[in-house]
């Protein structure tokens, strides 16, 4: 009994870890150079753990297919979704977004969906990636 | 010079509310002799966030969400206890099968809430290693979590009259093996807990409830539990599907054949309760009918069904902590009229009083932490005037109701 924990760790010792060393094995000295690295193609990101069927990801829109009923709208929680009058579209800010996939549930031409894309960080809200339209 | 004899013995330590050995902010205040405690006086009301406000801009669909993120760890009985409420006073008639599905995703959340925090009880009394040990078990539900429901944490799977996610065939065999894995690991898990001695020495005998007290001061949930007070919603109303399903009230005499109410007692309750679970879903897995999953699956209708709707309703839910009560009343608008959260900790804060009382400066930790606190789903309420908050005290409140009293009469 008190030694209990022994062979666990001695098992440890020999399995590979569980974490996934994501997005570089180890911390880079300059973040912004290795993101520009990686940009150019001269450094490879480690890919990140494959997202479940089902994730709520950034959301896709296909303008085509909306008719501008206004009912995500109405059911977003957090207020992330603007109407354009005048093309009666709609415009998605990501910043605000909870990814709780409501808009697609309530869309009646299943315009949006969501995607699996998760690596939404930023430092502007309003920068184009966060933006949906 | 002569040296002054005081007659007074004691002094006072403040704790918080920012501080290391904390994770939420929680002020207390103990008064000390030497190592024993002597007094505690707990102040709430640091992490006050509006959420109620907020209800009132948005519909009962919006609300879901926002109840969501009241709490990280119950972010499942939040929705369930204000769609329960919503429920009750639409009269929202809920399918079978959704019945079912809600229990399976209610006994997950329990699950990992019981395990996170034995981790965390664990860590709190220095035994790093089994926290890593618990916290590689939650991991593997958080993955199932995540597979039945698109996320890890905030599930977005709670819906007024049902769920928003069915549970497939191809599904089963997934649930089964997490299941399993569970089960082989839970006996390791009772094992370190139950029967070690290190957990043995720092548990028993300490933070005593007593059933009394429990009764007195209303504790729900594990705690009151571990004091032998049969209290548990899932069995008392019956609510979901549990009343098909084969669960007793879990306390810590089905296993030692005695109560104490101690620290022990509490991991004992939860660690039932985490068996108890996984049994749950076996069953429901077992029962499950087919059929809808939501009572009504155009959100819009939904919409305009509820804003028809005049009264108020009462949800409550067993959440992991203990009992959660949503009250909502609606009156014919898009956002409700009022919505009020009773979260389970605000019922287990009084109890550590008379847990502290008489135990050691180290001590403090582990029995805090043996209600499994969270002080952020607490605040519900902070009194401001003139921009400086202050606080009601009972003749205080009971001078401003006679006002308003006497304020309606005229």
């Amino acid at each position: 009994m008190r030694f209990s924990m022994l062979p666990q760790v001695f098992a440890q010792l020999f399995k590979k870890p569980w974490t996934n060393k994501f997005p570089a094995k180890y911390q880079p000295n300059n973040t912004t150079k290795y993101l520009a690295d990686v940009a150019a193609g001269k450094a490879k990101i480690n890919p990140p753990i494959p997202t479940p069927d089902g994730f709520r990801g950034k959301i896709q829109y296909d303008k085509e297919k909306c008719i501008g009923c206004q009912l995500c709208i109405k059911v977003c929680p957090t207020e992330a979704i603007e109407y354009k009058p005048d093309e009666k579209k709609i415009k998605i800010y990501l910043a605000r977004c909870c990814f709780c996939s409501q808009c697609n549930d309530v869309c009646p031409t299943n315009c949006l969906s969501m995607g699996d894309e998760f690596l939404l960080a930023g430092t502007d809200p309003y920068e184009k990636d966060l933006i949906v339209e | 010079m002569k040296q002054k004899t005081t007659a007074k013995t004691s002094y006072h330590i403040p704790i918080g509310p920012i501080h290391p050995a904390l994770k939420e902010p929680v002020y207390f205040e103990f008064e000390i002799d030497g190592e024993r405690i002597v007094n505690v006086d707990v102040k709430l009301g640091h992490v006050h966030r509006g959420i109620e406000w907020a209800s009132r801009k948005r519909n009962p669909v919006q609300i879901l969400y926002l109840a969501e993120r009241i709490c990280g760890i119950c972010s499942y009985s939040h929705p369930a206890a204000f769609a329960l409420a919503v429920e009750d006073m639409a009269d929202i008639e809920v399918p079978e099968r959704a019945e079912y599905l809600r229990v399976i995703q209610a006994e997950l959340e329990r699950i990992c809430s019981h395990i996170l925090w034995a981790g965390v009880a664990a860590h709190e009394i220095g035994f790093d290693s089994v926290l890593y040990l618990t916290w590689e078990i939650r991991e593997k539900t958080l993955d199932l979590t995540e597979y039945l429901t698109g996320n890890r944490v905030t599930k977005a799977i709670m819906m007024i009259g049902g769920v928003r996610r069915d549970i497939t065939k191809d599904m089963i065999p997934k649930i089964t093996k997490t299941l399993k894995y569970l089960k082989d690991n839970f006996e390791k898990l009772r094992r370190i807990f139950l029967d070690d001695k290190t957990v043995k020495m720092r548990s028993q005998n300490v933070g005593i409830l007593t059933k009394e007290d429990a009764l007195k001061l209303c504790a729900v949930g594990p705690t009151t539990r571990a004091s032998g007070v049969k209290k548990d919603v899932r069995v008392d109303t019956g609510y979901f599907a549990y009343g098909d399903l084969d669960i007793d009230y879990m306390t810590p005499d089905v296993l030692t054949g005695g109560v104490n109410g101690d620290v022990y007692d509490r991991i004992i309750v939860r660690l039932l309760e985490v068996k108890q679970s996984i049994e749950l879903i076996e069953q429901c897995l077992d029962k499950m009918p087919s059929g809808d999953i939501t009572a009504e699956p155009k959100i819009a209708k939904l919409l305009a069904q509820l804003k028809k709707v005049n009264g108020e309703g009462v949800g409550r839910y067993e959440a992991p902590r203990g009992e959660d009560i949503h009250y909502v009343k609606l009156d014919g608008n898009d956002a409700p009229f009022t919505w009020k959260v009773r979260a389970p900790t605000y019922n287990n804060i009084l109890p550590w009083i008379p847990m502290l009382k008489g135990e050691q400066i180290a001590d403090i930790p582990i029995v805090a932490a043996s209600t499994d606190p969270c002080i952020s789903c607490t605040n519900r309420v902070a009194i401001v005037n003139n921009e400086n908050r202050y606080e009601l005290d009972k003749e205080e409140l009971h001078r401003l109701s006679i006002e308003k009293t006497r304020r309606l009469m005229k």
